[in-house]
């Protein structure tokens, strides 16, 4: 049998956590009988300590917060939450990034100039602080982070697609492509995005994980996903003042989001190192947390 | 000297598209401010006179001339809450977080640099990948997480496991409250309280610096030339201390001004769980409080020292790289 190399092992091991999380996320708050949201005879069932039975005998397999409710089936109905966001906001950054970086090289000019000075006045306030000033400006919630994050994370996908359309525009198929009397958007569309794409789909998916973050982040301080409904965020704020007496409940949904990031940053390393063959000057400026 | 003219220039340039973009994302939002810097009983009368005395009643195009030229004569304005000038607000948090800042920049480096050259030195072996992952995992992991569980182990843990007295740090704040301590005392006091919150800030910066300098190293340990250091029988250390080293030196300084907003970020965390006095803390109190002069104030502060930071990286860049000196001349 072939020995599989060690980075393939790392990479395996990091799709299977990310399946297990999605998996979890989807069925356990599904076949759970007990509801994360629902708040019981809080007395009785408050702070179980992890892989215990309350007095009514159900396991809980990490325990109970300080209303009851049981940590595990909330930690995945968070996930939910969590992996819809980051995967969401990553998404709508690329396309903004893919159309504005794209639009930018290919129309050159005053166009290619605007465009690139909004993404580096944009890139100059840190990410975070820009996130806190647009979701302390309007109504915190599911939406608002999903946009702000997807408005806030563009840049980076931008400058990249930018560069790639600038190297792919020059080579001999797009001129072909051209002199046949193919229409510009035709042109864009079917055979510069294609090439152009590679570490655009790398920095999403790195970007995915930063997402993630800095959704837990907002929600941490307040300003993201709101209580009852939970976010790996506020699930840990929520434990923040318990981190004496009952350190599971703030400290057990970071381990959940620390898994899932780490997951997707690896796999996401991995497809940059099998890019940075060829395109090794943009394979290096990926990555950067924000 | 004409080339850092015109970094100069172009600092500027995006210093004042920052300005304005901060002016219209503030202008953007939904509501009227002085709707909600009214107190609840007052009167709509109450309300009109704020926004007159705000200025919010002028046209947008005079609002943005008064704000702009505020800001380039360095007034940043009052702060809603305590009618403190902003800019005084800001300088008084500054020194906390720029301390705080500092001495983990530097502690991030020194260690992420080093774990970073150990790890390409063994590329691809299982103690690499190992290392990897775990850089990776503090990397994933969110500031305020890690804070939370410094304190869990180092405040709680340490009682409770009987670790020396040495090892149970105070988690709240930058002094002993009540006893005013001065002089050995009171430093040592202070250093105690850093301890919790630079850790937190340097374990997450050096995991970074040591995912990137892994890459760069192993880039440079190709070259030609390591193998000639190597050849003449240099001592491992030498390769590395010198000429590995030397030749990544000006990525290190791109990355020490890149990794500039992380910081920030951090430390508006760590500020937050530690309940130190700094900027970050004052933003969030003034996000909550809705006090936009603030906000305002310390968004254009955090994006000067962005640019500021690239700025200097950028002019420093050819005098760290000859080779880049003879492109750029």
């Amino acid at each position: 049998m072939r020995r599989i190399p060690a980075a393939d092992r790392v990479t395996t091991g990091a799709v299977v956590m990310l399946l297990l999380i999605l998996g979890a996320a989807t069925l356990v708050p599904m076949l759970s009988r007990q509801d994360p949201l629902a708040i019981g005879d809080v007395l009785a069932l408050r702070l179980i300590p992890p892989f215990s039975r309350d007095a009514g005998g159900t396991w809980h397999l990490l325990g109970t917060d300080r209303f009851g409710r049981d940590l595990f089936v909330r930690m995945m109905l968070a996930a939910r939450v969590s992996l819809a966001l980051g995967v969401g906001g990553s998404l709508i950054a690329a396309a903004i990034g893919t159309i504005a970086g794209a639009l930018a090289a290919w129309r050159g000019g005053i166009t290619d100039r605007l465009t690139m000075a909004f993404a580096d006045a944009l890139l100059a306030i840190p990410r975070l602080v820009l996130l806190l000033v647009c979701a302390a400006l309007w109504q915190p919630g599911l939406l608002t982070v999903l946009i702000v994050l997807g408005a806030t994370g563009w840049m980076g996908v931008a400058r990249i697609v930018r560069g790639e359309v600038l190297g792919v525009r020059a080579r001999p198929f797009v001129e072909a492509a051209q002199a046949l009397g193919v229409s510009h958007w035709q042109v864009l569309w079917r055979h510069v995005l294609p090439n152009a794409v590679g570490p655009a789909i790398v920095a999403t998916t790195l970007g995915v994980g930063n997402a993630i973050l800095l959704e837990s982040g907002l929600s941490f301080l307040g300003l993201g996903i709101q209580p009852p409904r939970p976010s790996w965020g506020n699930m840990i704020a929520g434990g923040r003042d318990l981190i004496v007496s009952a350190p599971w409940v703030a400290l057990a949904p970071g381990v959940a989001l620390i898994v899932t990031v780490l997951a997707v940053t690896l796999i996401g390393d991995r497809l940059r190192d099998s890019l940075a063959g060829q395109h090794a000057p943009f394979a290096r400026q990926l990555g950067e947390r924000s | 000297m004409s080339v850092v003219a015109r970094r100069v220039a172009d600092a500027l340039v995006l210093f004042w598209l920052v300005v304005t973009l901060i002016f219209v994302l503030i202008r953007m939002a939904p509501g009227d401010p002085a709707e909600f810097l009214v107190p609840p009983t007052a009167t709509a009368g109450d309300a009109a006179r704020l926004r007159t005395d705000l200025g919010l009643d002028r046209p947008l195009v005079i609002q943005y001339a008064r704000w702009a030229g505020a800001v380039v004569r360095g007034n940043l304005g009052e702060s809603f809450a305590s009618r403190q000038p902003v800019s005084r607000l800001l300088l008084d948090a500054a020194p906390v977080s720029v301390a705080l800042g500092g001495i983990s920049l530097l502690l991030t480096f020194l260690i992420g640099v080093p774990l970073g050259m150990f790890q390409a030195a063994r590329r691809g072996r299982a103690l690499d990948h190992l290392t990897t992952v775990l850089t990776t995992a503090v990397y994933a992991a969110p500031t305020f997480w890690i804070a939370l569980a410094l304190v869990a182990v180092f405040t709680y843990g340490a009682a409770t496991l009987g670790l020396p007295q040495a090892l149970r740090l105070p988690a709240f704040g930058i002094r002993t409250p009540g006893g005013v301590l001065h002089g050995w005392a009171g430093f040592l006091d202070l250093a105690r309280h850093a301890v919790l919150p630079v850790v937190t800030l340097a374990a997450v910066g050096a995991a970074g610096i040591a995912r990137y300098s892994r890459s760069a190293v192993a880039d440079v340990l190709h070259e030609s030339w390591v193998g000639t250091a190597r050849a003449k029988g240099a001592r491992s250390s030498r390769v590395y201390g010198r000429h590995v080293l030397r030749n990544i030196t000006p990525q290190l300084v791109v990355l020490g001004a890149l990794s500039l907003p992380g910081l920030v970020a951090g430390s508006v965390f760590v500020e937050s769980v530690f309940a130190w006095p700094g900027l970050g803390k004052a933003m969030l109190v003034a996000i909550q409080a809705r006090d936009y002069p603030v906000v305002m104030g310390a968004t254009v502060f955090y994006a000067a020292a962005v640019i500021f930071a690239n700025f200097a990286a950028d002019v420093a860049l050819p005098l760290l790289d000859p080779r880049r000196m003879a492109k750029s001349a």
